[in-house]
Order: structure tokens, then sequence, then C-alpha cells
């Protein structure tokens, strides 16, 4: 159980990265991208072959990032130029991408235990940190309930932080600040003399760049790289996006990012437990996941009318005894 | 400043919904001239407005700012040099953005927008005093949103946005339609100021004859895609409502057909 939830911990963590990518183009850029569900393989798909092939871990990681990022600029092109529908356009990449990652990874499936990944590079960099991070737990004698290893939370929790850095920063220059605009009100932008398109390519290789960065930390942390991993990844990120949002957003973007980031490790969370349940499979994950965006999406809205209603019961209870004692004091004077 | 040259549009050529949106317009601007344009629904007020801007090629003729051939030249290329503030205050500013953020969008019309610089604290100061000139304490709500915002601050804003970063060209277009009365004043007000103070050309479309004769220093009076006609400096200062539907009368041979331009006081 405890091992389960450090388990959520770290796979929110690396999936929080494609949450992010998703927050760019879904909420950013209202562009609904189903690009993710390929463009996440494309990044493991390279990743795993050139680890595989015996490249440095970093640089495949690198690689599999911009892959990804190529596959977005081409839907940012196929919906800008091509004028397709953004759906569309997303759909057509996703179905075009499953054969490429087949083509890149050359079988539906590449094993890669026992290889230099991005954790083991990290771990090998912090050697000695579970015995120091472990010491906590002993002095308050919980030790049992410590994750067996502190290497792949601390060097995700790194990376994370990182990610958020960066997207932080960019989104607050002046061109990100042009691109959110870009989301939010299209021809004003243009009319301040800025190409839309333009932006809205770059928005969408940005989003797809971090969706195939978390798709290459995965295959690593999984140990394996299968054609099929992608199915259903928009959904996740949705999911993670929309939790965060009821859970933890605020206006800001620092805060925003932030909450995308805590949504995703809240999905995790919940999926976990979810599988903790003796009734339910790991192939009923997909509706689960899809009940969670459900109600992620309604609850909040069907609280909010209920809130307004009770509001209004309330203000005209007030009202009546006001008027009630009106009355009273009326027949006192005379 | 601006020159036309026989511009030409007809939309929908050759089908039964054939519509001749500008015919032979030929007209010159100088730097500094704020021309107001008047005239029926359907007149081609707003095509005239959309070819100057380059939200529509012209079918023949051509359009000159500044001694460049602008004609062919893209909206967001031709935005560089023209600042414009549209009829929908929703239309001109972005919503889910602070009004700061606002203003350093309208900021970049004509510098490269900066990948590696955000808003600093000198941008900041410089759009706090931008703003402290329309009065209507937006200075001390850079934060917003603009959301939040009524629809007469938001078109507010909008002009400031359209103009500070002073451009060749203002397009105003029926920017006080969705306004009510008291807050249309402020906007006019402000137009009057800011084109004032900073020697705009510029073209404004109304409904509104008071309008039209109240402001700028030119007037054109469009019907059926043709300017009929047209008052400078000395002539506008005299006319007046009923001398305008009396020209149009003597021009068209019939009376001005919209009910809004008569109605308005």
């Amino acid at each position: 159980m405890i091992d389960a939830l450090y388990g959520a911990i770290e796979s929110g963590l690396i999936y929080a990265i494609m949450a992010l990518g998703v927050y760019i183009s879904f909420r950013i850029l209202d562009f609904p991208d189903l690009t993710v569900d390929g463009s996440f393989v494309t990044g493991g798909a390279v990743a795993a072959v050139m680890i595989v092939g015996g490249s440095n871990p970093l640089i495949a990681t690198l690689s599999g990032a911009l892959a990804g990022m190529i596959a977005g600029f081409l839907t940012g092109i196929l919906h800008t130029k091509g004028n397709i529908n953004p759906l569309l356009a997303g759909i057509l990449m996703m179905i075009a991408l499953y054969s490429i990652n087949l083509r890149i990874m050359g079988q539906p499936n590449i094993p890669m235990l026992n290889e230099v990944t991005v954790f083991t590079t990290l771990s090998s960099w912090l050697t000695g940190l579970d015995n120091v991070l472990i010491k906590p737990f002993e002095l308050l004698g919980i030790a049992a309930y410590a994750p067996s290893t502190f290497y792949v939370l601390t060097s995700m929790f790194i990376i994370i932080l990182i990610v958020k850095k960066l997207l932080d920063f960019f989104l607050r220059t002046e061109a990100g600040i042009t691109l959110r605009a870009t989301g939010d009100n299209q021809s004003m932008v243009r009319s301040f003399s800025t190409n839309t398109n333009l932006y809205i390519v770059l928005g969408m290789g940005l989003s797809n760049m971090l969706v195939a960065l978390s798709g290459a930390m995965v295959v690593q942390y999984n140990g394996f790289a299968d054609v099929n991993l992608g199915v259903g990844m928009i959904i996740i990120g949705l999911a993670s996006v929309i939790i965060g949002e009821v859970l933890f957003g605020k206006d800001k973007i620092v805060r925003m990012t932030l909450a995308v980031v805590l949504g995703s490790i809240a999905y995790r969370i919940i999926y976990s437990l979810a599988l903790q349940i003796d009734f339910l499979e790991a192939s009923d994950m997909k509706l689960i996941t899809a009940l969670i965006v459900i109600s992620a999406l309604v609850v909040p809205n069907w609280l909010d009318k209920n809130k307004a209603k009770r509001e209004f019961k309330k203000s005209k209870k007030l009202a009546l005894k006001r008027q009630q004692g009106k009355e009273v004091q009326h027949a006192s004077v005379k | 400043m601006l020159q036309l040259n026989n511009i030409h549009k007809t939309f929908y050529p050759n089908t039964p919904d054939e519509r001749r949106a500008l015919q032979n317009v030929s007209q010159e601007l100088n730097s500094g001239d704020f021309v107001t344009i008047i005239g029926s629904n359907g007149a081609g007020k707003s095509t005239l407005l959309n070819m100057l801007a380059g939200s529509l090629l012209p079918d023949e003729g051509e359009v000159w700012i500044d001694g460049k051939n602008v004609t062919a030249l893209p909206e967001e290329k031709r935005a560089k040099f023209i600042g414009r503030v549209f009829q929908n205050p929703l239309t001109g500013t972005a919503p889910g953005m602070t009004i700061e953020e606002n203003m350093m969008i309208s900021l970049g019309r004509t510098n490269r927008r900066s990948v590696w610089k955000g808003i600093t604290k000198k941008t900041r100061e410089q759009f706090r005093e931008h703003l402290s000139t329309l009065e209507i304490g937006l200075e001390n709500r850079l934060n917003s949103k603009v959301g939040l915002l009524s629809g007469g601050e938001r078109q507010a804003l909008s002009l400031l946005m359209a103009t500070f970063t002073e451009p060749k060209i203002l397009l105003l277009d029926e920017h006080t339609a969705a306004l009510d009365p008291s807050k249309e004043s402020l906007i006019i007000n402000l137009t009057k100021d800011l084109v004032e103070k900073q020697q705009l050309t510029t073209v404004m479309v109304t409904h509104q004859m008071d309008q039209a004769l109240e402001l700028g220093n030119r007037l054109w009076m469009m019907d059926e895609g043709e300017i009929i006609f047209e008052a400078d400096d000395e002539n506008k200062q005299d006319l007046t409502v009923p001398d305008l539907l009396k020209e149009f009368e003597n021009v068209r041979g019939k009376r001005m057909a919209s009910d809004r331009a008569l109605l308005a006081k």
C-alpha cells in the first residue's frame, strides 16, 4: 500500500511533464490536441532506440523530446497552413505517428532492462543519497514506511522543478505573453502586428516537446518501450490538468503550472487507490480515467449551481424575516 | 500620408448576390488629418476600413501609406503602423490576461517580441503613466484581468493600446456603438484628446451624424460604395445634421435609409 503511494508520486511527477504539455495546448492555446497520444510514444521510441544503441541517456531523452517537438510543429502547420480543424489535425497526426513510431522502434516492444538510463545516471551522481534521506524516517521510527529508494523521487523532483521554472519563466516573457494572448483573443493579437500562426505552431511544438520528454522518461522508468504506450494519454493529461485546476488552481501562471503538477500526482494516487480495490482490474483503468475526468468536469459546476441556489434561498428567507420584523414594528407603532 | 487610388471591390461577383461594396474610391489624407465617414448600413464604410487595415484585398486600385504601396501587404504586417479599435469592446483586448499583459502585447507592435524579457519595472511605470491619462483609475489595476472590466473601460483600454505606440494611421470602426451614452461621451472625449495630442492621422467610421460633425477636420459621406459628399475644414465647421440629410437627398434623390442615423440626436 505504502509502496503503491510512493510509486504513484513517482509516476505522477513523470507524467506531470506530459500534463504541462497538455496544459499548453488545451488551456493556453485552446487547441484540443490529440497528437499527444502519438508524440508521447515518439519520445519514448526515440529514447529507447538510442539507449539500447548505446547513446548517452541524457542525449537520448532530449532527442526524444525534439522528435515530439517536430510532430507538434507539423500538427500546428496542418491547422494553420492547411486550415484543418484542430481536432482533426491532431487525430491525423496521431494516426500517422503510430506507423512512424513502429518504424522508429522496428518492433512493437523494446525491452530496456539493465540499460543505463537517466535514472541510473542520476543515482550514480547522487550516491549515498538513500542513506541520508532515510535518516529522518529512522529517527521518527517509521523506517518501514520509507520508500525503498529515493533516487527516482529525487531526480524526478529536480527535473520537474527545472521544467516548471523554465515554463513559468517563458510564459511571462514577451513571447510567452503573446502566446497566451493568441489562445485568448487571436484577432486582437493579429491586430497588433503579430503572426499568430507562427505562435500557434511554436506553441504546439513546445507542448508536444514536453509530452515526448515525458514519454522518454516513462520508457526509462518502466524499463520498456511499447508502441501502444500512448493510448488514452491525452485523457490522462486532461484529467491531470482538470483535477489540478479544481483542487489547486489559481489565476496566476505560476500557480497554474504548480496545480497541473499536483493534479498529475493526485490523478496517480486516485488511480493506484482504485487499483487496490479487488473488484477492479488493470484493464478497467481507462474506464476509471474517463469517469475521473467526467466527474472533475461535472462536479464543480454542479456544486457551484447548488451553492448559488442555497444562497438565493437564504437571501429570500432573510428578506422575508426583515419584512416580518418591519410589520411587527409597524403594528407596535400603531 | 494615406492615398487611395481607384479602389473597387465587389462581393460575390457574377452571382445574384453581387454587391458593389466600393466603386472608384480615390482619396488622399494628409498627415494629421482626421476624417469621419458616415453612411447607412451597407454603404461600404466598413469595407473601406477593412481595405485600409489589410483584412480585405481590393479588386482594383491601390492603397498607399506614407509613400509605400501597401495594397498587398497582409494585415499583421500592416498593423505595424496601423492602430485599430473595433466596434465590439471584446475584440480589442484579451479578457483572460491582465491589463499590463494586454499593454505589453500592444507595445510589441513596433519591436520584435523578446524571448528573454518579460514586463520590467520600467515598462510597468510607462504603462501606469499612459493608463493614468485615461483618468478612469486603470493605472491602479495593472494586475486585474481585462475580462473583469466594463465595456467602457475595455474600450478606453483598446483606444489607448491602439494609440500609445504612435501608429501612422488610426482606424476607428464605430468604436462607441456598443456603449451607453455616458460611456460614449467618455470614449469620444478620449479619442479627441489622444488624436490631438499625437497628431494622429485618423479614419473614423460612425453611424451618428453629430459625432461625425463634432470630431475631425474632414468628413466623407458614403452610399452604395461611393463617396457622395465630402467636406473639409472650413465648410465642415458650419455643417449641421439637417444639412447633411439635405445633401444626401440632393445627391441621391432619395431619403437617407438608416433610422439609426436619423434618430441619432
